[in-house]
């Protein structure tokens, strides 16, 4: 006869003991960089628009586009839309077949890391 | 064995039903911005924070302009796309639709602003 009590069984893929791996964190933070760029976006478009109508409303997205928050919005911006840059870069790599093999994807994951702080940092001192 | 022919599966052009139309595109716009990025970043970042008669007369000049309209169009298309790509994977039935829409017109939003902005500043 069938067991009619369940058996607790867990769960694949382990969620809570799976160890995170560098190849899927530096995936997913692709995702969340592409997408997490149009807060930079309509704020710089915002302010674009303002600089186009008149000094009063300049005067007020300058205000906010240049305060900490604006700050804040550029730089994370700017660290995202590298870190998109160089993973879309790995992306049209690994479209063409190579580097899937696990060290050379492991070292291209720390190439999106390390070159996107790298490149914030010279872009932020390029235009400061 | 397959009963489907090679052809007869191609037909369909898989789940999606527009074979790899999308990452093609995706990736045809992501090599553009990969190319126009770089330069639009030092432009903007050289822009921001000088007064207003300055960042004027930066986007009144026509690289600015044009690589500031190619980086929207081209951009907010690349990101309406991709943000597509992630509601479709998490989101279903209505909540898929409307997020669709929604990514889709505040895309549209965004390129029209931008414009809007770049053609007042040139004439």
């Amino acid at each position: 006869m069938a067991n009619v009590k369940r058996v607790e069984r867990p769960l694949s893929p382990h969620l809570q003991i799976y160890r995170p791996q560098l190849t899927a964190i530096t995936s997913i933070l692709t995702r969340i960089t592409g997408n997490a760029l149009i807060v930079g976006v309509m704020l710089a478009v915002w302010w674009l628009l303002a600089a186009a109508t008149s000094p009063d409303y300049f005067a007020v997205a300058n205000a906010v586009a240049t305060s900490w928050f604006g700050d804040l919005v550029f730089t994370g911006s700017a660290w995202a839309v590298w870190y998109h840059y160089l993973a879309g870069l790995r992306h049209l790599y690994y479209d063409a077949g190579k580097g899937l093999d696990i060290p050379t994807a492991e070292k291209l994951g720390w190439a999106c890391i390390i070159g996107s702080v790298v490149l914030t940092v010279i872009t932020i001192l390029l235009v400061q | 064995m397959r009963y489907l022919t090679a052809r007869k599966r191609a037909e369909g052009k898989g789940a999606a039903h527009t074979g790899t139309e999308h990452h093609w595109s995706m990736t045809v716009s992501a090599v553009a911005l990969a190319f126009m990025v770089p330069t639009w970043l030092y432009i903007f970042g050289s822009a921001l924070g000088q007064l207003q008669e300055a960042v004027v007369a930066i986007f009144a000049r026509p690289f600015p302009a044009i690589l500031t309209a190619l980086v929207l169009v081209v951009g907010m298309r690349h990101f309406a796309m991709g943000a597509t790509m992630m509601i479709e994977d998490y989101a279903r039935g209505s909540a898929r639709k409307i997020g669709i829409i929604f990514a889709y017109s505040l895309s549209a939003v965004i390129v029209a602003t931008g414009l809007f902005a770049l053609v007042k500043i040139a004439i």
